[in-house]
């Protein structure tokens, strides 16, 4: 019935309060909806915070996580974004080590990066730190690519994604009917 | 950034509006019309308490223990249709609630529960009594707040009754420190107060309607599943027009007992684990399932994939998270359900509909409630009094006491524990109203009867409040009877003993090859003719064996009537006297057969369609009606 391996990315915009962040996680928690990914951060609007959560349906539809996460009353609009309709983005830190033994292997980690076409943020002696922006797919490449060096360090943001072309999440005509 | 001490030494001057948090909460409380709330002081909260007075224009009923206020609150909401409050202090007595708020908030009560917090600055340094009692209820809340200032008591309280009681019904906890409720505001009832993402949905939207409609149009066995919804959404009365419209018969969860007269032709009984036989036929063989405000528990649904599998099902519930949870819908209907039925029957009139032929369904059904009527179980009794123990049928004593409670009062309200007398409170008593039904369903909270039974007996003075109570449960929250005596709120309980937790004794004698683990309570059935019996020595440390407590004794000292009932002939009048005693609390005792069992039973996991009528018979597993078709439909 379910597919296991389709993810969803979900746009939530909630109120900007305090403890609204553990409400939507906990309801993912409790009802064992799984998270892949989880970014947060603030919008246009200062009363307005956005949650992007990449999930899946193997504990239930899509519909039915959407459906409980409008039933929280600090949740203003959820959203599902189409990866076809809308542009997908995640940071990545990547620490190498570029000691082997004796011999560096910067330049070929630094190869690594070029080919890419990602960034070199910090270089100390024995390690170099790669700074990736993209979609998940090719920060996974990346991975791969440094995984024949000793990474000692993977950090990433969570996807953050936003509808392609003039749509946006429309709140101000929810927000028009409750005279916010 | 708090305005935090400046205002306490202003003289308390009532005609003012410029307050402490205390007698701003106390005004809030009043001016949305709370008349009962129910609590138990202690140091976060002592500032509101001191803030009552004799004039405060609501009754505070103390309780001895939180959970209780929690459940007596959930008694009064659910007999009353209005939503309950609590007052508690903080840390043990906020965590005490914890039972009552999950247990009211699974059965869509209407709770507004009041906790005080240590003072803000001490937030989070572990201070005396203080617990993160708004994060220990996220789960099992449909909201809550914390309030730090005094200014925001008025709204927040305010929004907290507005939340628990639009939409599908829930608890609202609301956490105040002791910082906001000693400083400083000025109180203006009329605060606005901002809920953006709350806009509950209140009529089904026109196509889904029409879906529904032409669904019941081509039905020939459709069948009505009443659920809890049916009874917080007071639609009992659209409910039964509707039955008569379509001519359908109508099948009630636990929680919506009542919601149909069980007399009325229309009503099949409970369906579910314990459900009648005829219930269990008409949802697994009907063409369309219309289920109303119903969850589909798995305590209903059985085996979800075999459920009404051959069923189209229409779905209306005031929480759109509901369709399609545990089973996929062919028409949604999001909203109110009174103002669904009124739609559905609007529609239904304007098109002229009359309900098709449907005798074959009818007769399929009536036969099956002639063949298999309720189960009272007389044989477990008779053997038990064989062999010189509880000698009364505990489903006979049920039915006797909601035959005497209506003949008193038709609005008799019936209050239970959870576990067999439960159940068998569900199938005896004879559920003829709604709003007279008081229990614990979906969190199944054993104890719940008595703390719910004041709550009730609170909302609802002039009508008698019986409560059916296991000895498990009695145990639990007996305290409550010192609340019942002392603040005139006499109930009245049939505590039905059959001296262990008797629904985990049935499942061990079903499932776990009769090895009774730990469930034998010891309070009874010996106890009550002999002397009290000591163990065999060193082995069991000399203690005694069986009639710890002492039921009657231990009613007598809380001044209830008590009367202990040991044999058949005394079930009555103990009861009438019952009826007749209105100024005390009353506990009977009727001492029953300890291996009685609940049946109907569809064992948990199961298809409904191997509902067992006695642990021999499966009537829906050999009638050769399985199917999507019944006997004489082409």
């Amino acid at each position: 019935m379910v597919n296991e391996t389709k993810t969803y990315t979900l746009s939530i915009l909630v109120e900007n309060k305090p403890g609204v962040l553990t409400r939507v996680t906990g309801l993912f928690a409790r009802r064992a909806f799984n998270i892949h990914s989880l970014a947060v951060g603030t919008t246009e609007d200062v009363k307005v915070s956005r949650i992007t959560i990449v999930t899946d349906e193997s504990q239930a539809p899509i519909e039915q996580i959407t459906l409980q996460l409008q039933k929280l009353i600090n949740v203003l609009k959820v959203q599902i974004l189409d990866s076809a309709k809308s542009v997908h983005r995640e940071i990545v830190l990547i620490k190498v080590n570029t000691r082997q033994g004796k011999d560096s292997v910067r330049p070929e980690v630094i190869g690594v990066a070029n080919l890419f076409r990602v960034k070199v943020v910090d270089v100390a002696a024995e390690s170099i730190t790669i700074e990736a922006t993209g979609k998940e797919s090719k920060l996974e490449a990346l991975v791969q690519a440094l995984l024949p060096y000793e990474i000692l360090e993977i950090v990433r943001s969570g996807t953050i994604a936003i509808s392609r072309g003039r749509d946006i999440i429309n709140l101000h005509r929810e927000f028009g009917e409750n005279n916010l | 950034m708090l305005r935090v001490g400046k205002g306490d030494k202003l003289v308390k001057d009532s005609n003012s509006d410029y307050l402490d948090g205390s007698h701003i909460l106390v005004r809030t409380l009043e001016d949305l019309g709370v008349d009962t709330v129910f609590g138990l002081p202690g140091g976060a909260i002592l500032t509101v308490y001191d803030a009552l007075e004799n004039s405060t224009k609501f009754r505070h009923i103390l309780v001895r223990h939180e959970q209780g206020a929690g459940h007596a609150a959930s008694g009064y909401a659910i007999s009353s249709g209005k939503p309950g409050v609590v007052m508690v202090t903080s840390g043990p007595a906020a965590t005490n609630l914890v039972t009552a708020i999950a247990d009211a908030n699974m059965d869509s009560v209407p709770l507004v529960v009041i906790t005080g917090q240590v003072a803000t600055n001490l937030i989070g340094t572990d201070a005396f009594q203080e617990a993160d009692i708004v994060g220990i209820t996220l789960p099992v809340v449909k909201h809550s707040f914390l309030i730090t200032e005094s200014s925001d008591i008025s709204s927040r309280i305010s929004a907290a009754f507005h939340i628990a009681t639009t939409g599908r019904p829930g608890v609202v906890l609301v956490d105040i420190t002791k910082t906001a409720m000693t400083s400083y505001a000025h109180y203006n009832f009329n605060q606005k107060f901002e809920l953006p993402g709350f806009n509950p949905k209140q009529q089904p939207e026109h196509q889904c309607l029409q879906a529904a409609i032409e669904l019941i149009i081509n039905s020939s066995r459709p069948v009505i599943l009443a659920g809890g919804g049916t009874v917080r959404a007071k639609a009992s009365e659209n409910l039964l027009k509707f039955a008569k419209l379509i001519h359908a018969p109508v099948v009630t969860t636990l929680q919506a007992r009542g919601v149909i007269p069980d007399s009325d032709m229309h009503s099949l009984g409970m369906v579910g684990m314990h459900g009648t036989i005829a219930s269990a036929a008409a949802v697994q063989k009907c063409d369309l399932l219309i289920a109303l405000g119903a969850r589909f528990s798995d305590r209903v649904t059985g085996k979800i994939n075999e459920f009404a599998a051959y069923a189209k099902v229409i779905h209306a519930d005031i929480d759109p998270a509901e369709i399609g949870k545990n089973r996929q819908v062919d028409a949604p209907l999001f909203g109110d359900l009174n103002e669904t039925l009124n739609l559905l029957i609007e529609s239904l009139t304007a098109e002229k509909y009359t309900a098709q032929d449907r005798s074959n369904w009818w007769k399929y059904l009536e036969n099956l409630q002639i063949e298999y009527p309720l189960y009272l179980d007389n044989e477990h009794a008779e053997e038990s009094a064989r062999n010189g123990m509880g000698a009364l049928s505990p489903q006979s004593v049920i039915q006797k006491v909601g035959q005497i409670a209506k003949k008193y009062d038709e609005n008799a309200i019936f209050v239970s524990g959870v576990g067999q007398h439960q159940m068998w409170a569900s199938q005896f008593l004879g559920h003829e109203k709604p709003h007279n039904w008081v229990q614990s369903a979906g969190l199944g909270t054993m104890g719940y009867a008595i703390p719910a039974a004041l709550g009730a007996k609170a909302a609802r003075s002039n009508n008698a409040v019986w409560v059916i109570d296991g000895d498990g449960c009695f145990q639990m929250t007996n305290q409550e009877l010192a609340t019942s005596r002392l603040t005139g709120l006499p109930i009245k309980i049939m505590l039905i003993n059959n001296g262990t937790l008797g629904m985990p004794r049935q499942w061990q004698t079903l499932l776990f090859n009769k090895h009774y683990s730990q469930t034998d309570l010891h309070d009874g059935p010996d106890g009550w003719s002999k002397e009290i019996v000591y163990g065999d020595g060193e082995e069991k440390g000399g203690a005694p064996n069986s009639g710890i407590p002492n039921f009657v004794k231990l009613a007598e000292s809380y001044d209830c009537l008590a009367i202990r009932v040991t044999r058949l002939e005394e079930v009555e009048d103990a009861i009438e006297k019952a009826a007749k005693e209105n100024e005390r609390p009353v506990v009977i005792e009727f001492v029953v057969a300890k291996d009685a069992l609940v049946f109907p039973m569809v064992p948990a996991g199961k298809s409904n369609n191997s509902i067992m009528y006695t642990p021999t018979v499966q009537p829906l597993l050999d009638d050769g009606n399985i199917g999507n078709r019944i006997e004489g439909e082409e």
